[in-house]
């Protein structure tokens, strides 16, 4: 049992940064913003999945998708899908010429819902879709890449193509996906209105609990010898593989692991954002997806959650105050961020920490945990924008 | 224990049967045709000047380079037809020219992580350090001389040490064939010897392929040579015959 906290926790300080991180998603945002910012957060959220998954096959493993959308994309339209069909009964499609299929396929001539969507009228199957479509293809990727030793860059210009691949396809079949609109006009979850603020809180609590649990089963694979051996991989892959190991399946399973949480984020997107559409499948957002891990610290789970809000709130202050700066803002983060951080938040934290903790043990002042500690929650208080800087860079371990 | 030259005596199959082994690349042929074979308990040397073929063959055994044509025969596994980590597990071990280990691990995980359990995805994830881990690594430690640095982080080993930490590994894997590729290179004279010993102690019960360069120490370790020129062999036998043959002191070892 004792075992098990070590191994899944981190012990005591993993336990502490997961505190911090978890008083701040589940109380102090909660509590200090209004439903509209906290749905937005509750987006940033969903991106943040994909930036856990980026730091497991990334970081540990030393496997850069640039195709991260893929999956996120598959996710939230697999959920977008069940809610399409809800929002598309008989009567509130009354007026279309097929009435009781979405919309844009009657705008399509489509006069019979495509078998692909029939599934889709199940939750437990779309539950299912959610996860299996995604990490199935992740499987087929990985198998074909890895079993031939396709690595570094290739695989990343592979992962790259197919992501402008899915998003052409996704665009071009307009009567089967809502084409480049996507899926839109999404109102209830099993009769449930989910674009009521109250459902809006409920789904921002859903997504930064299961958030949460995907930190912990990462952090599960990154203690087993599993993480170990991702990370030999990454430095001296014949060496792990002349001692018996076959290095493609352990990528294929920690590819597939980011897919799926991508996946999830994927789906708590649609839900609470209330459409899916090809703008968060293709190259664009797949390498905006890299950043948010690369800013929070590509080694560091908890890192990544704050490097996507991070660069979240950034680019929401920025687009709105000056809408074209901000790709080239965005750019010149990543460069510094690379050039200068190469561990991102987490490492200056690592850092800073460490400098602060040499510090007051120089001054011999009471012992150096405690203020740390109390530094770090009242920073976590402050969770206006300014504050945003100073919580991550306080908590980002 | 008899360092005595088994291999020559031995009557029972060879553990390790290379066949008309050729290898070419884009026609150059790196291996032309080689027969080799390696008795168990035997300490096999392979020397050769430069571009002989020599790491080529280790690559060959144990599946890095697939072969042109030929066979190699281990036990009773054909090992041109299978994967890296297939031979490993049949019982193949192989070192690097180059000290290749975990810089940023212990010696103790560095020895761990080659501890055949847990090779598979799922063993990996719920693999557990259980007491038969620990005296296992404890005991492969002592024998490689690193029993005092089993938490030293592996970058902080000398030279010397980081070859002996990759060997160690190796044992780990408690392979029948050893195949080591300059075991010796950057050792200090002290350390030279007690690889030596080493080797004598390991090769019981298995069978081991050294490439080396270091006369000295090739005579020391030694149960019978093969000199390899042009991905051929050019003589065989006791280091006394190979070193009094004229084609060796001719292409290698000089008048």
């Amino acid at each position: 049992m004792n075992a098990a906290y070590e191994k899944i926790v981190g012990g005591k300080s993993g336990l502490t940064g997961l505190l911090v991180l978890a008083v701040l998603l589940l109380l102090v945002f909660p509590l200090s913003l209004d439903i509209f910012r906290l749905n937005l957060v509750g987006k940033y959220l969903a991106y943040a999945f994909v930036a856990v998954g980026l730091v497991l096959c990334w970081g540990y493993g030393g496997i850069l998708s640039l195709g991260q959308g893929v999956f996120f994309g598959l996710g939230g339209y697999c959920m977008a899908m069940f809610l399409k069909l809800e929002a598309s009964d008989p009567i509130s499609t009354k007026i279309q010429s097929t009435p009781g299929i979405p919309d844009f396929m009657d705008w399509n001539q489509i006069t019979e819902l495509p078998a692909m969507w029939q599934p889709f009228h199940s939750f437990s199957f779309t539950l299912l879709a959610v996860l299996a479509v995604p990490v199935l293809l992740a499987l087929v990727i990985g198998l074909a890449m890895f079993k031939r030793r396709v690595g570094d860059v290739y695989f990343s210009i592979v992962t790259q193509a197919i992501s402008a691949i899915l998003s052409i396809l996704i665009i071009g079949q307009q009567g089967l996906t809502g084409g480049v609109n996507g899926i839109t006009d999404l109102k209830t979850l099993m009769g449930w209105d989910i674009r009521t603020d109250s459902a809006k809180l409920i789904l921002y609590f859903l997504s930064a609990g299961l958030l949460i649990l995907c930190i912990l089963l990462g952090r599960f694979i990154l203690t087993s010898k599993l993480g170990r051996l991702l990370m030999a991989m990454r430095d001296k892959e014949e060496r792990v593989r002349f001692s018996g190991y076959d290095v493609a399946s352990f990528k294929i399973f920690v590819f597939c692991i980011a897919a799926m949480f991508a996946a999830i984020g994927g789906a708590m997107f649609t839900l609470q954002v209330g459409f899916m559409s090809p703008s968060f499948v293709g190259i664009v957002p797949s390498i905006e997806m890299v950043i948010y891990a690369a800013v929070g610290g590509r080694m560091s789970l908890l890192g990544a959650v704050y490097g996507t809000l991070l660069v979240n709130f950034g680019k929401s202050y920025f687009s709105e105050t000056f809408p074209e700066l901000w790709l080239f803002l965005m750019g010149g983060l990543f460069i510094a961020v690379v050039m200068y951080f190469p561990n991102g938040l987490a490492g200056v934290y690592d850092k800073q920490s460490k400098r602060l903790l040499a510090w007051l043990g120089s001054r011999k002042s009471a012992t150096a945990a405690a203020p740390n500690v109390i530094a770090e929650k009242t920073a976590a208080e402050k969770s206006d924008k300014s504050g945003i800087d100073i919580i991550n860079l306080e908590a980002s371990k | 224990m008899s360092n005595a030259p088994i291999g020559f005596a031995s009557t029972d199959h060879p553990v390790l049967a290379i066949e008309d082994l050729t290898v070419s690349f884009d026609g150059f042929k790196a291996v032309d045709g080689l027969n080799l074979y390696v008795q168990r308990n035997e300490v096999r040397v392979v020397i050769g000047p430069n571009g002989a073929g020599k790491t080529t063959v280790l690559d060959l055994i144990c599946g890095k380079t697939s072969a042109t044509s030929g066979s190699i025969r281990f036990n009773n596994h054909e090992l041109t037809k299978m994967s890296e980590h297939a031979i490993v597990r049949v019982g193949v071990g192989r070192k690097f020219q180059t000290p290749s280990i975990y810089e940023n691990l212990s010696v103790f995980e560095n020895l761990e992580m080659s501890f055949p359990r847990g090779r598979k995805v799922l063993g990996a994830l719920l693999f557990k350090r259980s007491p038969d881990v620990v005296e296992r690594v404890e005991t492969v430690a002592a024998e490689i001389f690193l029993r005092e640095h089993l938490y030293t982080q592996a970058d902080l080993l000398s030279h010397g040490q980081k070859q002996w930490l990759e060997i160690g590994m190796l044992l780990m894997q408690e392979p029948e064939l050893l195949m080591l590729d300059e075991p010796v290179a950057g050792m200090s004279v002290s350390e030279r010897e007690k690889t030596a010993q080493l080797l004598g102690r390991i090769s019981v019960g298995r069978s081991v392929v050294v490439i080396e360069h270091d006369m000295e120490f090739v005579k020391s370790i030694a149960h019978k040579v093969t000199v390899l020129h042009q991905g051929k062999i050019l003589a065989e036998g006791s280091m006394e015959t190979v070193q009094n043959d004229p084609r060796v002191i001719d292409v290698y070892l000089g008048h």
